[in-house]
């Protein structure tokens, strides 16, 4: 197909809202980019992987994702490398950006689709639906909602009657460069995921992820330390975790209480979702079920 | 200031030297140099509107165009808004860059001077850092008016506003001494980074990605308004460059043997940090960080055609806009689609090369 009739098919495409990510389809999109490790997965989830073109560098799930081509950083896109893929839709998480790339874009006549993040089931259900109305698949959405859903809504119910009356505090750690720790706080995917899995926050100070003193870590004194699983050594890595000094004196590190789980399934509150807080529902209660 | 001392005696060695050697063969290879990177700069020009992630080029452009065809929306896209601002901004930014290096290394005689050094780097960062972080508020009117040029707006008026605080804690009785401009600006340097760390602290993830990238330079966003908003500053910048020249080169003999004969030591050190602070101020507000540019340039072209003033800054010109644009068309192409910081071409290929002029000066020189 060149690229002026793939052009004039893309300009039958219109951008309703882009809060809402709806948008009329004169014809259905046959060259997408995905921006952002979720949207990426809901895309294979509805089965419309076959029209992607390029990704983004967060984007690495599933495995078939990594074989397209990577148009680098959410939040960092270079224009001209978008259009080299010649797409005819973009699906993207809300802040992709900058502006002056996505202004060229939507001068190229390049349809855009902004996916809400909200870390919530709703959010998870919102979000596929958006997709699927960019990529005009509503009906596949409806049938992969239609497990989903109530997948979501069992596995938040099993994780909250597990809590009981006693919910773990956990805390959650992003990285720990330097010997300090940044841990998540409140309006984050980390707090979406630690509330929807039975557990409380132990960070309730602070919005966003912070880098916080030894101090304060230890004051936390959280139940369950939960982190991103980056591959390698898993033993190695649970035991240095530990052993920091700001963490050693917590119920936490003496109990040996530390799960961790890929970041992409931990974080991304897409189609595994409901997978996720099983898991971490059963990680965090584990003791009561002994 | 040991190396500050030293690099005096250096210059005030090659100048006077020189000046007993053979000036017109100098000044026939400056020339010669000249037409060399004037000739370079039209190539790179157009390898930069050549090359790029898009399979869209200009020759094929000016084919369509010849032969009466239109082009398409996408190849007008790429080549009038994608690369030709981006090949504008990267020859403003690079030469601004390497001019204001050339410069500062003339004002304060030291070869390891920049603009980063007397903090107006560090003063636009630090404004940049803060429309960043607390950008959001303020009120919407205002917001609305600046839209997405608060960064690069916020960024300038940082870079004059520290050249300005550096100039008046300088400045006694109408004398400016570059030594205490140069300890005032490591130390204003300090500052804007140690309050950069504050706000970096109160950032939330989304900012500091954004933070963390700013740091790194791009002229990813170049678009034609930035091209015009930095146009006018650097070129007035570049403009001061034949007075500056005959300025410099006369303060390389000392400011009291400068004063002697016959040279405005004051006005061309006035003129000298106006260049500077504006042209960097621009350049840092445009592009970001983008490192080595202004201190590698003026030393290749000091091995090359001596430490005349006269063809060094406008040499500098041309091959820092050069330079740049080269290590702009890498960071585009090398991972396509997804591109490099350009911050981190100039350091790869910029720290090695001002390593090895400094081993090749150290020789020579005898130290």
């Amino acid at each position: 197909m060149s690229l002026l009739s793939r052009l004039s098919k893309g300009v039958g495409l219109f951008l309703l809202g882009t809060l809402a990510g709806q948008i009329a389809c004169a014809a259905p999109a046959e060259r997408v980019v995905s921006v952002g490790g979720s949207v990426t997965e809901i895309v294979y989830a509805l089965g419309e992987g076959h029209r992607l073109v390029a990704r983004d560098s967060t984007s690495s799930y599933p495995a078939e994702a990594e074989a397209l081509p990577n148009i680098g950083y959410a939040r960092a896109l270079s224009p001209e490398g978008v259009l080299s893929v010649s797409p005819d839709l973009i699906i993207a998480s809300a802040g992709a950006g900058p502006v002056e790339t996505l202004d060229v874009l939507k001068q190229a006549d390049i349809a855009y689709a902004e996916v809400p993040e909200v870390y919530s089931p709703a959010g998870v259900i919102t979000k596929i639906e958006t997709v699927a109305a960019a990529l005009g698949a509503e009906d596949k959405a409806k049938a992969l909602l239609g497990d989903i859903a109530p997948d979501l809504e069992t596995a938040h119910a099993e994780a909250q009657a597990r809590a009981g009356e006693a919910p773990v505090r956990v805390l959650f750690v992003l990285s720990t460069q330097g010997g300090r720790i940044m841990a998540g706080g409140r309006n984050t995917a980390a707090d979406g995921i630690i509330r929807l899995s039975g557990g409380i926050n132990a960070i309730d100070a602070f919005e966003g992820y912070k880098p916080m003193t030894d101090e304060a870590v230890s004051a936390t004194a959280p139940d369950v330390i939960l982190a991103m699983d980056r591959g390698g050594d898993h033993g190695v890595a649970m035991e240095q975790l530990a052993s920091l000094p700001a963490l050693i004196p917590t119920p936490a590190a003496q109990n040996g209480r530390l799960v961790r789980m890929d970041g992409q399934s931990l974080l991304g509150f897409g189609p595994r979702t409901a997978d996720t807080i099983r898991t971490l529902s059963e990680a965090f209660y584990e003791a009561h079920a002994k | 200031m040991r190396l500050a001392a030293e690099a005096t005696t250096q210059n005030r060695g090659q100048a006077q030297g020189r000046s007993t050697g053979a000036p017109v063969d100098r000044r026939h290879q400056a020339r010669r140099l000249t037409l060399a990177l004037v000739a370079l700069l039209l190539v790179t020009s157009v390898s930069s509107l050549t090359f790029g992630a898009a399979g869209t080029s200009v020759w094929s452009a000016i084919g369509n165009l010849i032969a009466g065809r239109e082009l398409s929306q996408l190849d007008r896209i790429i080549l009038f808004d994608i690369r030709l601002p981006r090949l504008c901004l990267g020859i403003l930014v690079g030469a601004a860059l390497a001019v204001s290096g050339a410069v500062m290394q003339g004002l304060f005689r030291n070869p390891l001077a920049d603009p980063g050094i007397v903090g107006v780097s560090a003063g636009a960062g630090l404004a940049a850092i803060t429309a960043i972080v607390l950008g959001s508020m303020l009120p919407v009117s205002l917001r609305d008016t600046l839209g997405n040029g608060l960064v690069p707006v916020a960024a300038f008026f940082g870079g004059w506003g520290s050249t300005l605080i550096l100039y008046r804690t300088a400045t006694r009785g109408g004398q400016t001494s570059v030594a205490t401009m140069l300890l005032a600006g490591i130390a204003l340097g300090a500052l804007a980074g140690a309050l950069s760390g504050i706000l970096v602290y109160m950032a939330d993830d989304n900012q500091l990605r954004d933070l963390t990238f700013w740091g790194m330079g791009s002229l990813a966003g170049a678009t034609w308004t930035k091209v015009l908003a930095a146009l006018p500053v650097i070129a007035l910048a570049l403009c001061a460059a034949p007075f500056l020249a005959r300025g410099l080169n006369g303060l390389a003999l000392g400011e009291a043997a400068a004063g002697h004969i016959g040279i405005p030591v004051q006005r061309v050190k006035n003129i000298a940090i106006m260049a500077v602070a504006g042209a960097t101020g621009a350049a840092v507000a445009v592009s970001g960080g983008i490192g080595f540019i202004g201190i590698v340039v003026p030393h290749l072209l000091r091995l090359a055609t001596g430490p005349d003033h006269h063809p060094l800054l406008p040499n500098a010109a041309l091959l820092g806009a050069t330079l740049l644009l080269a290590a702009d068309m890498i960071a585009r192409v090398i991972i396509a689609p997804a591109e490099l910081p350009i911050g981190i071409v100039t350091a790869v290929l910029g720290a090695p090369v001002f390593l090895w002029i400094l081993l090749k000066r150290r020789a020579g020189l005898g130290l």
